[in-house]
């Protein structure tokens, strides 16, 4: 079991290791870059959903209905084929990006929304009766209570997201699982590789779970 | 009193909700210094009166200045003023609620220190010591660092009026600030505000505790159904009612425990 002769899982993956960790590094960038852009552009999305005037509102309610409606593999599929018929040519990864980023962009505009309604009108009078305004009101009383609330399903949103990055590999950005699949195909140790990849997975997924929770504890004391 | 300019004028203040109309017309002044309570059974408008003074909610006729500048519009217009106005309005007239509305995300003292900085502009020592000295007026001294949900219901209340008044408003609106408490907690809150309301305070008081009401107002105003139905000084009020409704809301509330 824990020989190292070629052909045995060990030395086929130390044979790999490179490709592998490149397709881990692959996997982690798009993870970061769809999760930041995705939070903060839903951020923003989730204020405009609450407090925007209505053209706003409507604007963004359409989007966000659409994009959580449409499958995140045809979200994918159209913005590396789809955006090339307008003459858009953008590279896989950045496609990927595009697609995952506006995904997560319309998930978290919900949970931000659900976070900002779910707290008592009664804060929103507080605020404005000591003079604050808009921008402040949300700054100091709202958004840091809505943090709170919108910091467990926004490591849901992450952690899909992380998983999602795999549908990437169909249009060839080589990330973890096409690294992994193209490292099979040389050694056919399928159930060995396949089972490694997804270890990571959970590695890289449990790790922001733990971040989460972290946060979770560090603003307990917002109680209520 | 002097016929001062009043502080507070409402000119024939109206406010609809859907078809309903909840204020139909109401006039009155208030001068610097006056206690003025206002009873009414539930639905006679006086919660909505007192919203209306700070802008929480809209009315569709009539105008409300205070020290004689009219309140969410521009004088003599339609046009409504833009948010820091608003704000800046917002910030001369201070309100505790019926549910206290402390920020449950910080301290006793960060809550009355917020707007002392980021309304008025205070540096935050000067703030903190401000905080302090309310805090200690109304009895919370050790209490200054526990967050709301740390604290009892009359603690959280005592915190919101210490918010409302380091603020230095011209006016401070109380709305029903003893109902949604237990009633062995009410007496600590309204000892409190009859304390400010002894130092010269202009306050306006909605309540159902009506011998509170006797004792602190220099003035009671008697609403039904969206209009001021009597007004005068609490002792002719309450011994000399002039209207039966009057009387009977009167009769009503001399049965009760407190």
């Amino acid at each position: 079991m824990f020989s190292f002769e070629p052909g045995t899982f060990l030395f086929e993956a130390w044979d790999a290791r490179y490709q592998l960790m490149a397709g881990l590094a692959v996997t982690a960038q798009l993870s970061v870059l769809t999760i930041v852009s995705g939070s903060i552009a839903g951020m923003i999305g989730g204020i405009g959903l609450t407090y925007g005037p209505w053209p706003i509102r409507f604007l963004l309610r359409v989007y966000v209905d659409a994009v959580r409606g449409i499958p995140v593999l045809v979200l994918i599929l159209f913005s590396y084929y789809g955006l090339a018929l307008f003459g858009i040519q953008i590279s896989a990864f950045t496609a990927g990006v595009v697609a995952l980023g506006g995904f997560c962009a319309a998930h978290m505009s919900e949970t931000v929304r659900g976070s900002l309604e779910s707290i008592p009108a009664g804060q929103t009078e507080a605020a404005k009766a000591i003079g604050l305004r808009f921008g402040q009101r949300l700054r100091y009383v709202l958004l840091p209570q809505a943090i709170r609330r919108l910091l467990p399903p926004w490591v849901n949103t992450a952690v899909e997201m992380v998983k999602g990055t795999t549908l990437l590999s169909i249009i060839g950005v080589v990330e973890l699982l096409l690294a992994t699949q193209q490292t099979i195909a040389r050694n056919y140790l399928i159930l060995q590789f396949y089972f490694a990849a997804g270890m990571l997975y959970v590695l890289v997924n449990f790790t922001i779970s733990q971040l989460g929770a972290l946060l979770e504890r560090r603003t307990a004391h917002l109680r209520y | 009193m002097a016929q001062a300019e009043p502080l507070l004028r409402a000119i024939d203040v109206h406010k609809k909700f859907g078809d309903v109309e909840v204020l139909k017309g109401i006039d009155i002044d208030v001068h610097k210094g006056e206690v003025l309570a206002i009873i009414g059974s539930s639905g006679s408008g006086k919660t909505t009166f007192l919203r209306c003074i700070n802008l929480l909610e809209e009315f569709h006729q009539g105008e409300i200045q205070v020290d004689g500048e009219r309140i969410g519009y521009t004088a003599g217009t339609h046009k409504r003023l833009g948010e820091a106005a608003i704000a800046a309005q917002r910030a001369r007239i201070g309100m505790v609620f019926q549910s206290f509305n402390l920020f449950p995300h910080m301290t006793a003292e960060q809550n009355v220190t917020l707007g002392l900085v980021k309304v008025q502009g205070r540096k935050k020592e000067e703030a903190v010591e401000i905080a302090r000295r309310w805090l200690d007026r109304v009895g919370l001294t050790e209490r200054r660092d526990h967050y709301p949900y740390q604290l009892s219901g009359g603690q959280q209340q005592r915190v919101a009026i210490a918010r409302a008044v380091a603020m230095e408003p011209k006016l401070v609106l109380f709305d029903e600030v003893t109902s949604a408490l237990d009633p062995e907690l009410v007496a600590e809150v309204l000892a409190v505000v009859q304390d400010l309301a002894k130092s010269g305070m202009t306050m306006l008081i909605v309540s159902h505790e009506m011998s509170f009401v006797r004792a602190v107002s220099t003035r009671v105003v008697f609403m039904e159904q969206g209009r001021i139905a009597e007004q005068g000084p609490p002792e002719e009020l309450f011994t000399q009612p002039k209207s039966e409704r009057l009387a009977a809301f009167i009769g009503r509330f001399a049965g009760r425990a407190h």
